[in-house]
C-alpha cells in the first residue's frame, strides 16, 4: 500500500479511530458532554479529511477497497446524517437518564460498517462491514432495554438479520464456486468470457434477498415496523438512513461492476421487488397511527420508488437514486428530529394525537415536521419532489414504463396518511400547555437550530438544485 | 420582469400578512387588499400600454432567467392577450375575495390571507409560466394554500372535502408530469437540445401513436381541474365546504386554469392529436352540460347548488374548446371570465347569507325578499346572468360557442342547447326557494352593507359591461385562432 491510498483510506481510519477514542474517553472521563462534544469533533475532522484527499481520488486499494467519488459522495451522506443523529441522541439520552456512553462506540462503529460498504469491491470487504453494521445495530436496537419494545424489537432484528447474513453468504459462496473470484471486476471478467450459469443466477438471488432484507424492500419487509417502533428514535433514524445509504451503495457498486442491468432476469426480479414495494408499503401506512410505524412503511415504499431509478442502471439513475437519498435523508432526519424533542422520559411521541395542534402551540418545530412531510409526499417546492422528478426523469428516459406507472398512482395512495399527519399538525384544538422546561438549554436549542436548517435545506434543494446537482455530478466523474 | 414582480409581491404580501397578523389581525387585511390592489393596477396599467397589441408578436412580455440549466429548466414566463385577460381577472376576483373574508374570518387571520395570497400568485403563475416545469410548479402552489384554506376554515365535512380535492388533483398533476417528462426526452433525442421550453416543444414532431399517449396525460389533469364530468366529483364537496372566498377562487379561477391548459398546451401541442379526440371530449362537454344541470336542481344545499351549476357551465367550455372554431373560441375566453364573475357572485352571496342565516339548506330558507329586498335585487341580477339572458355577459359567451359549435356538430350543438332551458329552470328555483315562498326566519336578517354593496356591484357592473362590449376582450384574444391551424379548418 503506498503513501496515495493510504491517504484515500485517510477518513474511514479517521472514522475508526472515532470508537477508540471513545473507550478512551469512557476510561478516562466519564460524562456525556464530552464524550458528545469529541463525538462531534472527531466526525467533523472525518469530513475535512475526506475534503483534503478528494483531489487524490480514485485510489483502489486492492483487492478489497476502492476510495472513487460515488464512494466518497456516499461516506459524505452518511457523516452528515451521523453528526445529526449524534447530535439528537445527546438529548434523547440524557433525558432518560440511562448511561448512554456506550451507545456512542456502537454508534461510532455502525457507521463505520455503513461506510466500508461503499468502498467495498470485494465480498470479503462487503461481508465485513455488513456485519460491523448489523452487529452494532442488534446493541443499539435494545440500547433501552427497560423499554417495552426494545428487546422484543432487538430480537427481531438479530434473528432475522442473522438470517439474512446467511443467505449472503451462501449467495457469495455459490457465485464463488462459478466464477472463482470474489472480487466484483473478477467476477464480471468470468461472467464476461464464460457467460451466466443457473447457478450464478441463484447466488444473485439470495443475495438479492439478503439486500432486500437490509433495505426492507417487500416481502422482505416484515421487521421494519416493529424494529422502527421499538428502537430508540436515534436508532430508529440510523436504520432509516446510514444504514439503508450503505446497504445501496454496495447494490449499486456491485449492480455497476457486473452490469446486472443486462441479466433480463434480475431486471425482472428488482421491478417485481420495487412494485410491490411501493404498493404494500404505502397501503400498510394507510391506517397507521402510530407516527414511527407509519415513517417504516412510507420508508419502504421509498426504497420501492429508489429501485425504480436503480433499474435503468445508467448514469441519469445514478445520479437520481443519491440525489434521492440525500432528500430523503435530510427529510426523514428532521421529522425524526421532532419526534426526538417531543418526547419526554415516560413518553415516546409516536402516537399521533400527540401531534394534535402541534403547529399552533409550537409553530417551530410543527412546521418543520409539515415540511418534512410535505417533501415525503413530494410536493413541489421541497426536496422530495425534485428527488422523485430525476426518478421518474431517469426512469422516462429508459421508458421502464410499469414500475413508472405504478410509483406516480402509489404515490397518490401516499399523500392521503402524509395529509392525515399535516391535518393533525393544523387540527385546531389549542389546549396551551407550558413547554417542558429543558435541562439542558445548550444542546435544545442546538437541536432547534439544526432543524430548522434543515428544513431549509428541504426547500432550498427543493428550488435551486442547481448546485448539489452539480456537485453530485463532479464526484461521479472520479471513477 | 414585470411579471415576476406580480408574483413575487403576492409571494411577499402573503408572508407579511403572517406577520402582521400577530400585531393585528386588521393590519394583516388591509395588507392583503393593497397586494392584490397593486397588482390589478400593474396589469390595467400593462392593458393601456399593450392596448395596440403588436402584429409581428403576440407575446409581448417575454422574460427568461436560468433556473436550472442542467436539466435545461429555465425560469421563462411570458404574456400574450389570452394570459393578460385572466390575470385581470385573478387579480380582481383576487380583491373580492379578500374583500368578502374581511368579516367571515375570526381565526388565524394572518395565515389565512397567506394561503389566499399564495393561492392567487400560484394561479398568476400558471397563466404565465412557460417552461414547463415551472408551470408544473404553478400548478401545485396554488393547490397546497387552497387545500389548506378548505381544511382550515371550511365547513363540517371540511377533511373529507380537502382530501377528495387534494387527491383528485394530484393523480392529475402526477400523470401530467409523466407526459412532460415524455415529451421533454422526445424533443431532446430528436433535436439534442434537452430543454422543457414550451416553445421549443411546440417544434416537436411526435409519432402519433404515442402523442396520444402524452396528450392524455395532459388531458386528464386538465379534465379534473375543468372539470368534465367523470371527474367532477372533487368539485362539490370542495365548492361546498370550501370558505366563501376559497369557493370564489375554485370556482372563478382554479377550474379556469383547467380549460387554459387545454387551450394553451393540449392543443398547441398535440393537433393531430387533439382532432382525433375532439368528437369525444365534445360528448363529454355534452353529457356534462345535461348532466350538471339536472344535478343541480335537485340539490338542496345551496352552495353545492351552485357547484353544480359550475359543472355544467365548464361542458360549454369543452364544447368550445373541441370545435376547432374561432368564434367559438371566442365563446370559450367569454365564458371563462363571466363564469368566474357571474358564479364568483352567487358564491358570495351565499356566503353572505351563511353569514346571516348559519344555514346553507334552501328549505330553510324562503321569503328572504322581504327584510333583504337589496340583495335580492342582485341576486336576479346574476342568476339571470348564469341562465344566459341577453345583455348579460355569459349571454355573449355561451351563444358563441354554439354558433361555433354548430357548424361541424349540429347535434351536439342541439342537445347542448337544452343546457340554456335547464339553467333556467334550476336558476328560477333557486331564486324562487331562497328570496320567493314562505318566510321561515322571524328574526329580522339585515340587509346588505356597504362593504358588500361593493363586492357586488364590482361584479354587476363588470358582467354588464361584458354583455354590453365584449369586443375589446375579443380583440384581446384574436391571435388564439391563429395558434394552432387545425382552427381554421
Amino acid at each position: 500500500m503506498n503513501e496515495l491510498q493510504l491517504s484515500a483510506l485517510l477518513p474511514f481510519i479517521v472514522l475508526a479511530m472515532a470508537s477508540v477514542v471513545v473507550i478512551l474517553l469512557i476510561a478516562f472521563r466519564l460524562s456525556h458532554t464530552v464524550i458528545q462534544v469529541v463525538g462531534f469533533l472527531m466526525m467533523c475532522l472525518v469530513v475535512f479529511a475526506t475534503w483534503y484527499v478528494r483531489d487524490t481520488l480514485p485510489q483502489e486499494i486492492p483487492p478489497l477497497f476502492i476510495v472513487d467519488g460515488q464512494a466518497a459522495v456516499f461516506t459524505g451522506l452518511i457523516i452528515f446524517c451521523v453528526l445529526v443523529i449524534g447530535l439528537f441522541s445527546y438529548i434523547y439520552f440524557e433525558e432518560r437518564e440511562e448511561n448512554p456512553k456506550e451507545y456512542y462506540i456502537l454508534l461510532f462503529l455502525a457507521t463505520l460498517g455503513a461506510a466500508t460498504l461503499t468502498i467495498s469491491q470485494h465480498f470479503i470487504s462487503l461481508f465485513i462491514g455488513l456485519e460491523l453494521l448489523s452487529v452494532s445495530l442488534y446493541a443499539l436496537i435494545a440500547y433501552l432495554r427497560n423499554r417495552n419494545n426494545a428487546v422484543e424489537a432487538g430480537m427481531k432484528y438479530l434473528v432475522l438479520a442473522a438470517l439474512s447474513s446467511a443467505f449472503l453468504l451462501f449467495g457469495m459462496a455459490l457465485i464463488y464456486m462459478e466464477t472463482g473470484s470474489m472480487k466484483f471486476s473478477g467476477i464480471a471478467e468470468q461472467l464476461a468470457t464464460v457467460g451466466s450459469s443457473p447457478l450464478f443466477l441463484m447466488g444473485l438471488g439470495t443475495i438479492i434477498v439478503a439486500v432486500g432484507f437490509k433495505l426492507a424492500l417487500v416481502p422482505f419487509h416484515l421487521w421494519a415496523a416493529d424494529v422502527y417502533q421499538g428502537s430508540p428514535s436515534p436508532v430508529t433514524a440510523f436504520i432509516a438512513t446510514i444504514s439503508k445509504i450503505g446497504t445501496f451503495a454496495v447494490l449499486l457498486r456491485f449492480a455497476q461492476s457486473i452490469q446486472l442491468q443486462h441479466y433480463q432476469l434480475a431486471v425482472t426480479i428488482f421491478s417485481v421487488i420495487a412494485i410491490a414495494s411501493m404498493i404494500t408499503g404505502n397501503i400498510l401506512a394507510l391506517q397507521q397511527r402510530n407516527l414511527k410505524r407509519l415513517l417504516a412503511y412510507s420508508s419502504i415504499a421509498h426504497f420501492g420508488y429508489l429501485l425504480v431509478a436503480f433499474l435503468p442502471g445508467n448514469n441519469a439513475g445514478t445520479e437520481a437514486a443519491i440525489f434521492y437519498l440525500t432528500a430523503y435523508s435530510i427529510t426523514l432526519l428532521s421529522a425524526f428530529g421532532v419526534i426526538i424533542l417531543l418526547s419526554s422520559r415516560h413518553h415516546e411521541a409516536e402516537e399521533l394525537h400527540t401531534y394534535d395542534g402541534l403547529i399552533w402551540k409550537r409553530p417551530i418545530i410543527g412546521t418543520v415536521l409539515a415540511i418534512s412531510l410535505l417533501s415525503l409526499a413530494g410536493i413541489p417546492l421541497t426536496a422530495g419532489f425534485l428527488a422523485k422528478f430525476f426518478i421518474l426523469s431517469a426512469g422516462v428516459h429508459q421508458s421502464v414504463w410499469l414500475p413508472l406507472i405504478v410509483l406516480v398512482l402509489t404515490s397518490v395512495i401516499g399523500l392521503y396518511y402524509y395529509l392525515r399527519v399535516i391535518n393533525t399538525l393544523f387540527s385546531t384544538t389549542v389546549s396551551a400547555e407550558a413547554i417542558p422546561k429543558s435541562v439542558h438549554p445548550f444542546f435544545h436549542v442546538s437541536t432547534y437550530i439544526t432543524l430548522v436548517i434543515m428544513a431549509g435545506l428541504i426547500c432550498w434543494l427543493g428550488i435551486f438544485p442547481s448546485l448539489t446537482l452539480q456537485g453530485i455530478r463532479t464526484f461521479l466523474m472520479l471513477h | 420582469m414585470i411579471l415576476i414582480w406580480m408574483i413575487c409581491i403576492l409571494l411577499a404580501g402573503g408572508i407579511v400578512c403572517w406577520l402582521a397578523a400577530r400585531r393585528s389581525p386588521l393590519l394583516a387585511k388591509w395588507i392583503a387588499l393593497l397586494t392584490v390592489t397593486a397588482d390589478l393596477l400593474i396589469a390595467c396599467w400593462l392593458f393601456s400600454v399593450y392596448k395596440a397589441f403588436p402584429d409581428n408578436t403576440s407575446w409581448y412580455i417575454n422574460y427568461q432567467a436560468n433556473w436550472i440549466p442542467a436539466l435545461g429548466i429555465s425560469f421563462h414566463v411570458a404574456m400574450d392577450g389570452f394570459s393578460h385577460v385572466l390575470l385581470l381577472l385573478t387579480f380582481f376576483l383576487g380583491i373580492l375575495s379578500v374583500l368578502c373574508s374581511w368579516k367571515e374570518i375570526k381565526e388565524k387571520t394572518g395565515f389565512y390571507f397567506f394561503n389566499l395570497l399564495w393561492t392567487l400568485a400560484g394561479i398568476s403563475g400558471v397563466f404565465i409560466a412557460m417552461d414547463m416545469i415551472l408551470f408544473y410548479f404553478c400548478w401545485e402552489v396554488m393547490l397546497i394554500p387552497m387545500y389548506f384554506l378548505i381544511i382550515l376554515w371550511g365547513d363540517a365535512r371540511r377533511r373529507y372535502a380537502g382530501y377528495k380535492f387534494f387527491i383528485f388533483t394530484q393523480v392529475g398533476s402526477l400523470l401530467m408530469l409523466l407526459s412532460i417528462l415524455a415529451l421533454y426526452f422526445i424533443h431532446g433525442d430528436q433535436t439534442g437540445r434537452y430543454t422543457f421550453d414550451y416553445f421549443s416543444l411546440l417544434q416537436t414532431a411526435t409519432d402519433p401513436a404515442i402523442a396520444k399517449w402524452i396528450m392524455l396525460g395532459f388531458l386528464i389533469a386538465f379534465a379534473i381541474k375543468l372539470p368534465v364530468v367523470p371527474f367532477h366529483n372533487w368539485l362539490p364537496d370542495a365548492h361546498g365546504e370550501a370558505p366563501t372566498a376559497g369557493s370564489l377562487v375554485l370556482a372563478g379561477l382554479l377550474l379556469k386554469t383547467g380549460a387554459y391548459g387545454i387551450i394553451r398546451f393540449v392543443l398547441p401541442l398535440f393537433p393531430e392529436s387533439a382532432v382525433a379526440i375532439a368528437p369525444v371530449m365534445i360528448l363529454f362537454g355534452v353529457a356534462g352540460i345535461i348532466y350538471g344541470a339536472l344535478l343541480a336542481f335537485s340539490q338542496t344545499d345551496l352552495k353545492r347548488l351552485i357547484a353544480y351549476t359550475s359543472v355544467s357551465h365548464m361542458g360549454f367550455v369543452l364544447v368550445g374548446v373541441f370545435s376547432f372554431n374561432s368564434i367559438a373560441m371566442q365563446g370559450v375566453v367569454m365564458q371563462i371570465l363571466t363564469h368566474g364573475l357571474s358564479t364568483g357572485a352567487l358564491f358570495v352571496m351565499a356566503g353572505m347569507l351563511k353569514e346571516r342565516l348559519h344555514t346553507r339548506d334552501i328549505d330553510r330558507m324562503g321569503g328572504l325578499w322581504t327584510s333583504m329586498s337589496g340583495m335580492g335585487g342582485i341576486a336576479i341580477l346574476f342568476t339571470m346572468a348564469s341562465a344566459g339572458l341577453p345583455a348579460l355577459g355569459n349571454f355573449i359567451a355561451e351563444f358563441f360557442i354554439l354558433l361555433g359549435a354548430f357548424a361541424n356538430h349540429p347535434a351536439f350543438s342541439i342537445i347542448a342547447t337544452l343546457g340554456l332551458i335547464l339553467s333556467a329552470i334550476y336558476s328560477l328555483r333557486m331564486l324562487q326557494k331562497v328570496f320567493m315562498g314562505q318566510q321561515h326566519f322571524t328574526e329580522p336578517v339585515k340587509d346588505i352593507s356597504a362593504r358588500e354593496l361593493v363586492i357586488m356591484a364590482a361584479l354587476s357592473i363588470s358582467i354588464v359591461v361584458l354583455g354590453l362590449f365584449p369586443q375589446p376582450i375579443i380583440d384581446t384574444v384574436q391571435h388564439l385562432s391563429t395558434i394552432h391551424p387545425l382552427l381554421h379548418e
